[in-house]
């Protein structure tokens, strides 16, 4: 538990330390907008990115979440755009499948005792292609989202002056802490993660708790496959959603959640995304070439994960103990 | 001639804890110098200060006499000390040759040169008597082959010094046998080993002299004729130790367990049947291999049936399992305490409270007051020696962590408990308190099912011994007919006409 707080504390340090450089660089950093904005977008990531760190803590990986918010919104523009299905019907449908994909997820990895990082790859090829086909490469879009109004504005709107999806976050994420940190079914994640023999010999049953995990994941990343599908409002299938695995997965991690499973904490992977937010800000804001993107992000990330490496190789031979 | 090895004075310091205060030991070739003592009393540590692993904070390492700087594995290794460990350290996606010569291959033009490292590791395993072919891959050998691999690779190191650290551990009583026999051997050819054991037994068959320590100090040694269990018990603990490890069972009730035609995966063609009745201790004995694992395995969920059906109380146990037969009120110590009976990772609190998690919350959600009061009551009640229990697991000696083991289904309040080798690496003192327990649970009415391969653990705690060969059971003794004789005419297939 220590072992935890030490890890969020020093990525908190790390986002402090980015934030007030960037906003003594550019006092744009610290506008309404531009906080506005950024809040919009750690809310759709964050979503997301619980889901995965759920199944990392477990000992597994999602790497198909990124295909699924292309399918899902695809499947989302038809429905509404052009089918003109009532909004609930659609969400429903979209939550529904969400959850559906995540649950074979599951079923692959417990029952017939694939690898999840397969399982989930082949998911991440299966469902991009799925989209491509539905849409015949053709980029789908909700127009002016005419009679279906409302439900955009879970994606642009605000309320008390903050952006929805950033509202949306922190509701999903205080239950999801609920959930994790304080209930018999966190502890089991746990568990599973840190030795999923032990918790098998504990009574623990350890399918259940794993495939779990993944329906969670599936059920988060429909929520955030809507919020994202209206932010963009028009969804490219071969391009909707690319790498966005990847941005969930360095969240999680980030933010201490260990890939071998069994750590792991909600307010590390929240302090994860927004770090991977302020850092895309700062290649904005600063003038750095876009081009550039994915070099300064995978640099700092590097960094991170190394200091925070350095700091606990150095902390285990401070205790060293027969 | 001065002694091959010589430790003198050897302090090592840990933050808050003395490992050893001052401790010396010398050992001169073609002797077997047998190193005793409780858990925690600092035999690993001396040993991994001679092995290069730890670097001592004072004291002096002498090899032929002279001053030995040994700062690293290599240099004991080059000085000639082999160092077999406790957890065996080989690679089983290797064969026994690449085990062997694992790190110094012998090349040709860069590549490796097979045929010349199966030769030299067939040399070296036959020096050992071991009729293994080098290229046998080494997850097909069972843990006592796997062990003459280790002796081999530090034979093939022109060790003069062997380090065993627990080498019987895992082992049955005939892969004992054999192992003291190649100790011998070895002592015979010159080689001086340092022998660490919990198991008295083996130190007086094979020891030519005991050194005891206690606490981090020397607590005194024994000659060869001195040698004898009580004596060396009184060393390690500093006081007498009853021989009859339990008393025997107060009152025996109806049958609580009953296992009937059960077959395993291991020996589908074979069926077990047999009963443990409430208040009593039933050891299922026999070599490694004879399926005793897999019986309670069968019994527990954690393995398929084959066949068969496990009551509770009469009522059936699901099968495949292990929620569902603790939910029957069966709990399971496994052999394996790191790795299947804890999260080493977790503290006691988390341990402790994992199987029954349920019963410290309210609407899936834990209480955290409860959780503790009911860990923390655990713990003391099982007499778990740390600050508090939000220790980690990995912290403990072997003894405290099987309590803790113990303790989680406690906890749960079992109707069956089922202890595979429940003192394996542990030390005298936790072993008695370890048994206590067991006979307080049998006092209770619970029905204590229990796999050992420590013949005085077998002799010393059960009510009845079930012995098991080749996936049957060959027999079932009362205590009063328990020899280790008759046990082992059972064990090795021989079935008498009573």
């Amino acid at each position: 538990m220590r072992h935890l707080l030490r890890k969020e504390t020093g990525i908190f340090v790390l986002l402090v330390v980015l934030c007030a450089v960037v906003a003594v660089m550019n006092p744009r950093f610290l506008g309404a907008e531009n906080l506005g904005n950024m809040a919009r977008l750690i809310g759709m990531y964050g979503i997301f990115s619980i889901g995965v760190g759920f199944v990392i803590i477990t000992g597994g990986i999602d790497l198909s979440v990124g295909s699924v918010f292309a399918l899902l919104g695809i499947l989302l523009a038809i429905m509404l755009n052009e089918r003109h299905w009532p909004p609930a019907i659609a969400v429903g449908a979209t939550l529904g499948l969400g959850t559906a994909l995540g649950l074979l997820n599951g079923f692959l990895v417990t029952k017939v005792r694939l690898q999840p990082f397969i399982v989930t790859l082949c998911g991440l090829l299966f469902y991009r292609g799925l989209a491509r086909f539905i849409a015949d490469d053709e980029t789908k879009g909700f127009g002016r989202a005419e009679g279906f109004e409302s439900l955009r504005e879970l994606t642009t709107g605000t309320f008390l002056g903050l952006p929805m999806p950033f509202l949306i976050l922190l509701v999903l994420s205080a239950a999801m802490w609920v959930v994790l940190h304080r209930s018999v079914y966190g502890r089991h994640l746990f568990a599973v993660g840190r030795n999923e023999d032990a918790a098998r010999y504990s009574g623990v049953d350890t399918n259940r708790v794993v495939g779990s995990a993944y329906v969670v994941s599936g059920l988060l990343a429909g929520v955030a496959a809507i919020l994202i599908a209206f932010y963009t409002n028009s969804i490219s299938p071969s391009s909707h959603g690319n790498f966005y695995e990847l941005y969930g997965i360095a969240a999680a991690v980030l933010g201490g959640c260990s890939l071998r499973g069994g750590e792991g904490s909600i307010i590390g992977i929240l302090l994860g995304t927004v770090l991977l937010q302020v850092l895309q800000n700062l290649v904005n804001l600063l003038g750095i070439p876009s081009s550039l993107n994915f070099a300064v992000m995978g640099a700092v990330i590097l960094i991170g994960v190394l200091a925070d490496q350095l700091l606990s190789r150095k902390s285990s031979l401070g205790s060293q103990h027969p | 001639m001065p002694p091959l090895i010589e430790l003198r004075n050897i302090v090592k310091r840990y933050p808050g804890v003395v490992a050893l205060g001052g401790v010396s030991l010398e050992v001169s070739p073609g002797e077997v110098v047998a190193l005793i003592g409780e858990n925690g009393a600092g035999k690993s540590t001396l040993m991994k200060v001679l092995g290069g692993v730890i670097l001592p904070d004072e004291g002096e390492v002498l090899v032929d006499g002279e001053h030995a700087a040994i700062d690293s594995v290599r240099t004991s290794e080059s000085l000639g000390i082999g160092f077999i460990h406790q957890e065996l350290s080989s690679l089983d996606n290797l064969d026994v040759a690449g085990n062997v010569f694992l790190g110094r291959e012998p090349s040709r033009f860069g590549l490796m040169d097979r045929r010349r490292m199966n030769e030299d590791a067939r040399k070296v395993l036959a020096s050992l008597g071991l009729e293994i072919a080098p290229d046998t891959p080494l997850r097909s050998l069972s843990l006592a082959q796997r062990q003459m691999v280790e002796i081999a690779k530090a034979l093939s190191l022109d060790a003069r010094v062997l380090i065993m650290d627990e080498p019987t551990s895992s082992l049955t009583l005939s892969e004992t046998e054999r192992l003291l026999q190649v100790v011998r051997e070895l002592r015979d050819q010159g080689v001086a080993v340092i022998y660490i054991s919990h198991r008295l037994g083996e130190v007086h068959q094979v020891a030519d002299r005991v050194v005891a320590l206690k606490d981090g100090q020397n607590a005194g040694g024994l000659a060869k004729d001195e040698i004898s269990h009580e004596r060396m018990v009184r060393l390690m603990v500093g006081r007498d130790l009853d021989k009859a490890a339990v008393p025997a069972a107060r009152s025996i009730q109806d049958d609580r367990l009953s296992v009937q035609g059960l077959r395993t995966s291991r020996y589908p063609g074979k069926e077990v049947s047999f009963a443990v009745r409430a208040g009593e201790i039933f050891c299922l004995a026999g070599l490694v291999g004879a399926g005793r694992s897999e019986v309670v395995q069968a019994v527990f969920g954690t393995d398929s049936r084959a066949g068969g059906s496990v009551l509770v109380d009469g009522a059936p146990v699901p099968e495949g399992s292990p929620s569902g037969a603790i939910g029957a009120g069966i709990g399971l110590v496994p052999e394996d305490r790191r790795g299947l009976g804890l999260i080493v990772e977790w503290p006691i609190r988390e341990n402790l409270t994992l199987p029954t998690l349920g019963e410290y919350a309210g609407a899936g959600l834990v209480k955290a007051g409860p959780e503790r009061e009911a860990a923390e009551r655990q713990s003391k009640a099982i007499g778990v020696k740390a600050p508090s229990t939000e220790v980690r697991a990995a912290n403990l000696s072997g003894g405290n962590q099987q309590k803790v083991v113990l303790g989680k289904w406690l906890l749960a309040n079992p109707k069956v408990l089922i202890l595979d080798e429940p003192t394996r690496g542990v030390d005298v003192g936790a072993k008695a308190e370890i048994y206590e327990l067991m006979r307080n649970l049998t006092d209770q009415g619970v029905a204590v099912l229990m796999v050992s391969s420590d013949m005085e653990e077998v002799l010393g705690v059960s009510d009845r011994v079930g012995v098991m060969h080749e996936g049957t059971l060959t027999g079932i003794l009362t205590r009063d007919e328990c020899t280790e004789e008759s046990i082992m005419r059972l064990a090795v297939g021989r079935i008498e006409a009573q």
